[in-house]
């Protein structure tokens, strides 16, 4: 079968294993290696191996106690599927991505961030348990108590210690399905970065940045910060997407249109207003349309998420973003957010300081300035998200993420090693 | 609430309307091979919110413990207001051609079982004047194409037992459904290379709760299958025959 991540680049034909229950899962890791695949939401090719076990049928709840708010679930259990469940009860999920088309797996392995994490950390913070199939065939509980250095490398690890089979989440009360959102228009990068210290008390907090905007106005943006509302009930409004059934014509993503997509939506953003709108559009606003991936064409776009630390880092922000302004390669806009302090997970994202997200449709040039962006984010102590990305080199990597060698250590202990890799593992030197 | 017993109960399409069902509280009895599913399914209902969740693990081609199926499932949950038989097997075809032994055991699996359990519900409900058969049969049932005939005969056969169930209990206040998907993403067809005419079991399974709802009494789903069969069944034999399907 044909398969890729999000980002339609790279694509290749698998073999795909589907277990239909958890314990028959060790019958399909039989041919190595092998990589689990969840919704295939990451873009690049973290997902992406010559044989993958898909979690689609190990989506199960096992345990739901909605007076304590834990949930124990199987890995491929969507993260919009667990809304419907637990919002109506009055819980939510502890820290959630920009899309609810995830599963649990591909959020722990790859620790997602989402807009409070300036407060509250990643996701596998909230997790409390996991077990998972490692490359023996053995099946093991693994938490920050137990097996500890296993936890904290499949935290974040992309697969690559073994199959999550199950996870338990600790999740968080609230009384609305509301958030209530306050929206600031700041006119510069410098403005922005402020605007996000002045709000650090806010439990939501996100910019789009109008990365088309140079000189004095680059980094333009729009934060918006939320809070969860305290009425308006629980009923939580799910709607099937809208779907974009086609490939679009590269022509029409053209820097013309978007710099005036970008001036429309700069100049309508409502200016320090405060809003009440429903949790679905407020963390998914992309999830309306499905498939406006394929607006970049057949050769696909890759997102370029990094993340540079908190020293120097509005001038280190500004002078990456000068590069990406100039190179005119630059998307419609770009997510930035200030991230609070990194935690032990051995490959995750998040360091203190700031991110930015944007994406470029795939050419040869691409990957040549990408590689160039990878090389002076290193410099400046910052790293690329592996979740989104598709071309990153080995050296880029281990210069990134310095802990690699104990990741590699534990994959070593626990028998993943040549068991459990992927294209993305493969091109990053582990095996 | 409704009291629902689902047969094949593990089947990707069945358990998508099992989690339907499920959301609305109705009370749900699972039969199936696996216990180990059946588990894993039982406890997952209950939590999306059925209002009660029973299982019975059996062979469906163990013919002799249909009658003992349809006892426990009343001993369970009283009257059952709505079946639906979901269990079916898709044949390697170019084996069975080659063996007889198969053959019959797929005819087995996806025909003579159905019709056994058919033949005691509907005896059941007919004495009580009332209830809902739903049996999911399939397009492949409409033609015999030379890729699939095996399966499709088999199916075939429980299109046409059906139409004259529903037609014999019609007078009865028991309405029996024909449920006729087209290419569904499921474990059976795991293998295919899939394309624009390929629909989810969870678009499927909305589908066929609402026909079932609303007591159709043949559907395909999607609909627009309809229009394909049609067309396929209109081919000319002597064309048909030069053609690949
Ligand atoms: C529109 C959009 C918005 C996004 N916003 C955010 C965001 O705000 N914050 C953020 O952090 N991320 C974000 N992401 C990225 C996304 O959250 C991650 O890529 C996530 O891992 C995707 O989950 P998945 O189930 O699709 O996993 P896949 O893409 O299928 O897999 C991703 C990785 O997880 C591994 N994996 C999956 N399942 C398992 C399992 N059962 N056991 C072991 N490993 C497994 C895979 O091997 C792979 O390495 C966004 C993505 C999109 C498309
Ligand atoms: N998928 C399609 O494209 C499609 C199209 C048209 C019609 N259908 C019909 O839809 C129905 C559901 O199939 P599906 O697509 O959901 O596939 P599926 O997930 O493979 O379901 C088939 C189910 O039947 C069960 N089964 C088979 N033989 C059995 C037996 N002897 N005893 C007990 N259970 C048995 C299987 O159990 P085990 O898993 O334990 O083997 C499985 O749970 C079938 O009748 C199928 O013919 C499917």
């Amino acid at each position: 079968m044909l398969i890729h991540g999000w980002g339609n680049y790279p694509k290749i034909e698998a073999e795909v294993m589907n277990p239909l229950s958890v314990a028959s899962s060790k019958h399909a890791i039989q041919k190595t290696p092998i990589i689990a695949r969840g919704m295939g939401r990451s873009y690049g090719d973290s997902a992406n191996s010559q044989v993958v076990l898909q979690t689609t049928y190990l989506d199960h709840y096992i345990t739901f106690d909605a007076v304590q708010g834990t949930l124990t679930c199987e890995s491929g259990v969507k993260l919009r599927e667990i809304l419907n469940l637990i919002v109506p009860k009055g819980w939510f999920l502890p820290v959630t991505p920009g899309t609810s088309f995830v599963t649990v797996g591909g959020a722990i392995a790859s620790d997602v961030h989402g807009k409070n994490h300036h407060a509250a950390g990643t996701f596998c913070q909230h997790v409390t348990s996991i077990t998972m199939l490692l490359g023996t065939g053995e099946i093991v509980t693994t938490s920050p108590l137990q097996k500890p250095d296993l936890f904290h490398a499949t935290a974040g690890g992309m697969g690559l210690t073994g199959v999550i089979l199950t996870a338990t989440i600790k999740l968080i009360p609230i009384e609305s399905a509301f958030i209530t959102q306050k929206t600031i228009n700041t006119g510069c990068l410098e403005a922005a970065c402020d605007a996000f210290e002045a709000h650090t008390k806010s439990t939501y907090s996100v910019a789009w940045i109008d990365c088309l905007a140079t000189g004095k106005s680059l980094g333009r943006s729009v934060l918006m910060v939320g809070e969860h509302a305290d009425n308006g009930g629980l009923n939580l409004t799910i709607k099937d997407p809208i779907t974009v059934p086609l490939h679009t014509p590269a022509a029409l993503l053209n820097s013309m249109t978007m710099r005036a997509f970008n001036n429309t939506y700069y100049a309508k953003a409502p200016h320090n207003k405060i809003q009440t709108v429903p949790l679905m559009p407020y963390f998914y606003p992309l999830d309306v349309i499905g498939g406006w991936n394929k607006l970049y064409g057949k050769a696909g776009f890759v997102q370029y998420q990094f993340a540079l630390p908190k020293t120097d880092g509005v001038a280190n922000m500004r002078s990456i973003l000068s590069k990406i302004s100039q190179s005119g390669q630059g998307s419609f806009l770009a997510v930035l957010k200030q991230f609070g302090p990194a935690n032990r997970n051995l490959l995750s994202f998040p360091i203190e300081g700031y991110t930015l997200a944007l994406d470029f449709k795939m050419s040869t040039t691409t990957i040549e300035l990408l590689n160039k962006l990878d090389d002076e984010v290193a410099g400046m102590g910052g790293r690329i998200y592996l979740a989104k990305d598709a071309v990153m080199r080995e050296t880029s990597f281990k210069a990134m993420y310095p802990n690699w060698e104990q990741f590699d250590a534990v994959r070593q202990k626990y028998g993943a090693i040549g068991k459990f890799a992927s294209d993305q593992s493969r091109r990053m030197g582990l095996a | 609430m409704k009291n629902i017993l689902i047969i094949g109960a593990t089947s990707a399409i069945a358990e998508h309307c099992a989690r339907l069902w499920a959301a609305r509280a109705d009370a749900l009895y699972l039969v199936a091979r696996s216990e180990e599913r059946l588990q894993t399914m039982a406890r997952d209902l209950a939590i999306r919110g059925a209002a009660q969740v029973g299982t019975y693990c059996a062979d469906l081609n163990d013919l002799q413990v249909h009658a003992n199926i349809i006892d426990a499932v009343e001993m369970a949950l009283g009257d059952v207001d709505i079946v639906l038989i979901a269990h079916g097997t898709l044949p390697n075809q170019k084996t069975c051609e080659q063996s007889v032994e198969d053959t019959l055991m797929e005819i087995k699996t996806n025909a003579i079982s159905t019709i056994s359990l058919l033949t005691i519900i509907a005896n059941r409900f007919e004495a009580k004047q009332k209830g809902t058969i739903a049996v999911i049969s399939s397009v492949a049932g409409d033609r015999g194409r030379a890729s699939n005939y095996i399966y499709g005969s088999s199916k075939a056969m429980v299109t046409a037992f059906t139409s004259g169930l529903r037609q014999r209990l019609h007078k009865s206040n028991v309405a029996v459904i024909t449920i006729k998907p087209g290419f569904v993403e499921t474990p059976m067809t795991a293998e295919f290379k899939k394309g624009l005419l390929w629909a989810k079991p969870a678009t499927v399974a909305s589908k066929i709760v609402k026909a079932i709802d609303q007591h159709k009494n043949e559907v395909y789903v999607p609909g627009f299958w309809r229009l394909i069969m049609y067309v396929i069944k209109a081919i000319p034999t002597n064309l048909f025959n030069k053609m690949r399907l």
